[in-house]
């Protein structure tokens, strides 16, 4: 009798191990997938002053698209949550947008060397950060769903866990394509 | 069409992997175990074919992709000159969750390009000169997905392997049609008995009828919806078929053949790098039906 019992508490002991374990690891992807966004939302902050002094020498008269690009870039440095950065972004990628299409209209920056590099480099970035969130997104849907289950809840409830922010999708964007095989 | 997930598959293409080597090795100790008898050579044969048989299956399996990759004379793309290729790569491979594979460039003007390795971790991806010049970004995103998801879903280690045994058994057939002659003119002088002598013949005459045989089933077996599962897995990594379809368009309207082909490593290829010509054992499904495919796919 007495080993039936401590086997069922050896049994419960190791389930919550490893779901214990399991939330840290998840936690962990999270957080890295996070990083991974972050890396590259610094890298077009970085970007985004050469591009501006590359264009401006050619399109000077399109002030404005400049003055608020260098605000958006400045609020997004500065935001703090999630939803935030996301939202700040989300309007960094349209202010871009608008620049390499005004650009289309002056043949000389187009066919300017340092130009098309930045452009390829934030091209590359901007793919980069759609990617990197995308994954962001799945890994905290996994995350959330996992706090939710029963019974692995109550364990999350004992580590105080809180579900993550998802990384806001820009409006007007494409929706996920449903693949059949 | 049953579904199928990712995970069964790829369990299933490095299942045919193995079944695909240990049928090969016993078809090659079969062949060996005659020129075995037939020469004398007894036990030392023997354990000289077995350890040939090893070797060449640690080969086949391990270094498939540089033989792969040299017998295409690809070389690696230098980061500077192509840091836009070099760009996409990474970008995709971050889409599709692998480490970036390597880059390798072809020279070659027909638009083409295939994917190598025998897991993720140990990758490849080349693609022609005639590519970069053809493709916006768009599109050559498109087909790197689609050489991406090839890697993702393992077939890469299968097709890899196929294409270095395949080069094998052309190789072989060539040597028992060469071996042949020669036995022929020789028999008398070598002072072997004329029996050997015609069942080398007669078995150089059936190996070279079924050896390329053998290889358009192999081919075959890697089936053609294999290239559709990749251009669907590759337009779900990027979240655009669009790109892919209009480089598939791209590479439809090109006809002339690739320069440097063979028998045994067209299977490797996005399209078939013999050109249109339709073919009874076609190594890829016809372009029109996989743009139309694509352009179906449900957004």
């Amino acid at each position: 009798m007495i080993w039936i019992i401590l086997g069922i508490v050896a049994v419960i002991v190791l389930w919550f191990i490893m779901t214990y374990n399991s939330f840290i690891n998840l936690k962990n992807r999270v957080e890295n997938a996070w990083a991974q966004i972050d890396v590259q939302l610094k890298r077009r902050y970085d970007l985004i002053p050469n591009l501006v002094n590359t264009v401006k020498g050619y399109a000077a008269h399109e002030k404005e698209i400049f003055e608020n690009l260098g605000e958006l870039r400045a609020k997004a440095m500065g935001a703090q949550s999630v939803k935030e950065v996301g939202d700040t972004n989300n309007q960094i990628t349209q202010a871009l947008k608008t620049i390499f299409a005004v650009a289309e209209n002056y043949p000389e920056l187009k066919a300017n060397e340092n130009f098309l590099k930045l452009q390829e480099e934030l091209t590359n970035t901007e793919n980069k950060i759609a990617f990197a969130r995308q994954f962001y997104n799945d890994i905290v849907m996994q995350y959330n769903a996992a706090q939710q289950r029963i019974p692995a809840s109550i364990v999350a409830n004992m580590m105080r866990l809180t579900p993550k922010e998802y990384y806001p999708v820009d409006e007007g964007e494409r929706g996920p394509i449903n693949v059949q095989f | 069409m049953s579904r199928k997930t990712l995970y069964e598959l790829q369990a299933e293409n490095v299942r045919k992997t193995y079944l695909f080597i240990v049928t090969f090795s016993l078809i090659l100790f079969a062949i060996g175990y005659f020129f075995v008898w037939y020469f004398n050579w007894g036990l030392t044969g023997i354990v000289l074919l077995a350890i040939f048989i090893v070797l060449y299956n640690w080969i086949a399996y391990e270094q498939s992709d540089k033989i792969a990759l040299a017998s295409v004379g690809a070389i690696p793309a230098h980061p500077e000159e192509y840091y836009v290729l070099h760009n996409i790569v990474e970008e995709v491979a971050l889409a599709a969750g692998i480490p970036k594979p390597n880059v390798y460039i072809m020279e070659e003007s027909q638009p083409n390009a295939f994917a190598t390795g025998k897991d993720p971790k140990h990758a490849s991806v080349c693609v022609t000169t005639g590519l970069l010049q053809m493709m916006n970004r768009e599109e050559l995103q498109g087909v790197i997905a689609h050489e991406i998801s090839h890697i993702r879903n393992r077939d890469i280690l299968l097709m890899t392997v196929v294409a270095v045994v395949a080069g094998l058994i052309i190789l072989l057939r060539d040597v028992m049609l060469r071996s042949m002659w020669w036995g022929m003119g020789e028999s008398r002088r070598r002072d072997k008995n004329d029996n050997g002598a015609i069942i080398l013949l007669i078995i150089g005459l059936i190996f070279s009828i079924i050896a390329p045989l053998i290889v358009l089933i192999i081919r075959s077996a890697i089936s053609r919806q294999r290239e559709y599962l990749a251009d669907a897995t590759g337009a779900y990594i990027v979240r655009d078929p669009y790109g892919l379809a209009s480089a598939l368009e791209k590479i439809g309207s090109y006809t002339r053949p690739m320069r440097v082909t063979s028998d045994a490593t067209a299977h490797l290829f996005i399209s078939n790098p013999f050109g249109r010509a339709e073919k009874l054992f076609a190594t890829h499904p016809p372009i029109e039906e996989r743009i139309k495919r694509l352009k179906s796919l449900t957004m």
